[in-house]
């Protein structure tokens, strides 16, 4: 049985003259966590992009959860993909509260004409109190810190009941003790879902400690891949970031404190 | 006698103008303003008085140039923001000085009396005639409808543009169906409120219902009583002053926005959460 969930040949984005993604060839196997690293520009964000068929292929060819990625069917595929972005500048004055945030996540499979039912709000409630923000449900979005409002955004994802999990940075620009929680979430969440997960990041410390394979991105390429052991290695990272580059693990950081499950 | 007023056949359908045009613009006036796009009101409310210029001008109905201008103004807003080659403010400015230069062309070469031309500069809701208020109350019934069968959509889409789009909504979609949805409000409005009037209608009591609360279902409702108040209370104030009553409305709608500014529990939680900063 083909266990592939992700599979993109030579694919090339262009936004504009920028050239975002070259040549890009990637399979990933149902159940795998991956991370992307790579310098700002790399096309991490964009190789997301392309996996949940927002990014448009100039050249090559996407296939995810066994549907070709082109512009009729992307919003059949977003139903099946939890997408958590980087912590975002929220209008404090947001007409919506986390609860309602949280239930959007159900909107796309619900899909138009339908009215979420009490099972649906059921649903909110645990995904609430998994993430552990249940005490916030009345809250407007706007209230909540960079740290509350990243669980909010997984919790978002999680009542989607996604099939691959994206994650975008989900802990830039969040203190270090709310970087160390959401990590430890985005764990229990893929053991407990079996879900394909793919998690970028530029920043090494926020490295999970579960990656099985990581990606390494420089200049719109997938420049190396393997596993964390082989890529992480002072050989290889001054090169990636052209600059001096430390291993996490050998400095106290946020992945420095690995989890135990 | 004060009652007298509702005997008159003008002054019923001032007031279901009133009531409809309050309800419609203060509905968009939450979806534009939660958006941050306050300024496509006074985009539209331009490509729809250029429209009716031209119709006035050619000799056609003026609601029919009203309405091709304005939702063709908003269908063109969105695709060009969309496309990254300018952001949002920059899309409109251009429809907007556009409309605004073609409402002056229009109004330069029409030969003659300009006196209709200018009614829909300020509008006049006691002028408001049955074919205008048939159109408004389709337009009002049709805009409750959408939003009640798509609330949760919209919600998402005002809300989370971008979430919306992530978790499979079709929020493109929804996105211009709003814009079009102001465009054909404010071609319904135009004639009662006028062209120049009707932004501080769609802002002003949205903006007084923010102040109020974070509840998006309790705000239309909010919105769209301070919007009929301000339509009723601008409309007695015409009939009994005999002022303008595009201006009266105006007036009435900013008089609402001060005072649920100056009573709003946000800016009590706001001084309240300075307090604990600085404590």
């Amino acid at each position: 049985m083909d266990n592939t969930v992700i599979s993109i040949k030579d694919a090339v984005v262009s936004y504009r003259e920028d050239v975002a993604l070259q040549d890009v060839s990637l399979e990933v196997r149902r159940g795998e966590f991956i991370g992307i690293i790579g310098p700002n520009g790399a096309g991490k964000t964009t190789l997301l992009t392309v996996i949940n068929g927002l990014g448009k292929l100039v050249q090559g060819q996407a296939r995810v959860l066994g549907m070709p990625v082109n512009g009729r069917n992307g919003n059949e595929l977003r139903k099946r993909i939890g997408y958590v972005a980087q912590v975002e500048n929220i209008d404090p004055r947001l007409p919506i509260n986390v609860r309602e945030t949280v239930m959007v996540g159900c909107y796309g499979r619900l899909g138009l004409f339908h009215q979420p039912t009490q099972a649906h709000w059921e649903r909110v409630d645990r995904a609430l109190d998994m993430v552990g923000i249940a005490h916030l449900s009345q809250r407007p979005i706007g209230h909540l810190s960079g740290g509350e409002y990243q669980r909010a955004a997984i919790a978002r994802a999680l009542v989607q009941q996604p099939e691959i999990f994206l994650l975008d940075e989900p802990t830039a620009s969040i203190d270090e003790r709310a970087q160390w929680e959401i990590l430890k979430l985005i764990h229990l969440i893929h053991n407990k879902r079996h879900m394909t997960t793919l998690f970028v990041t530029h920043d090494l410390r926020q490295l999970p400690s579960i990656c099985q394979r990581l990606i390494l991105m420089k200049e719109g390429r997938i420049w190396q891949q393997g596993s964390p052991d082989l890529m992480l290695t002072e050989e290889i990272l001054p090169q990636l970031y052209s600059a001096p580059t430390s291993i996490p693990g050998k400095s106290k950081t946020a992945s420095s404190l690995r989890f135990s499950q | 006698m004060v009652f007298s007023i509702f005997q008159y056949q003008f002054m019923q359908n001032a007031i279901l103008a009133g009531l409809c045009g309050g309800i419609t613009c203060s509905i968009i006036g939450i979806f534009v303003v939660t958006m941050h796009l306050s300024f496509i009101g006074v985009c539209i409310a331009h490509a729809a008085f250029a429209g009716a210029l031209l119709g006035i001008w050619l000799g056609f109905n003026p609601l029919i140039g009203a309405l091709a201008f304005s939702l063709a103004s908003a269908a063109i807003i969105g695709p060009i923001a969309d496309r990254g080659e300018l952001n949002l403010d920059t899309s409109i400015g251009i429809i907007f000085s556009l409309m605004l230069g073609l409402a002056f062309l229009f109004l330069g070469l029409m030969p003659g009396s300009r006196t209709e031309a200018l009614n829909l500069f300020w509008g006049s809701i006691l002028t408001v005639t049955r074919p205008d208020l048939t159109f408004l109350l389709v337009v009002t019934a049709v805009i409750i409808a959408l939003i009640a069968v798509f609330y949760k959509e919209i919600q998402a889409v005002i809300c989370h543009r971008q979430v919306a789009l992530a978790v499979g909504i079709p929020a493109t979609l929804i996105f211009y169906g709003l814009l079009l949805t102001t465009g054909l409000t404010i071609t319904a409005s135009l004639r009662s409120i006028g062209g120049l009037l009707i932004y501080s209608l769609i802002l002003n009591p949205a903006a007084a219902a923010y102040q109020l609360t974070y509840s998006l279902k309790r705000m239309l409702f909010i919105a769209s009583a301070f919007g009929v108040i301000s339509c009723w209370a601008g409309l007695a104030a015409s009939y009994f002053l005999d002022i303008p009553s595009g201006a009266s409305i105006v007036i009435t709608s900013s008089i609402i926005f001060g005072l649920a500014t100056a009573f709003s529990p946000k800016r009590k939680v706001k001084r309240w959460q300075q307090t604990q900063v600085s404590a």
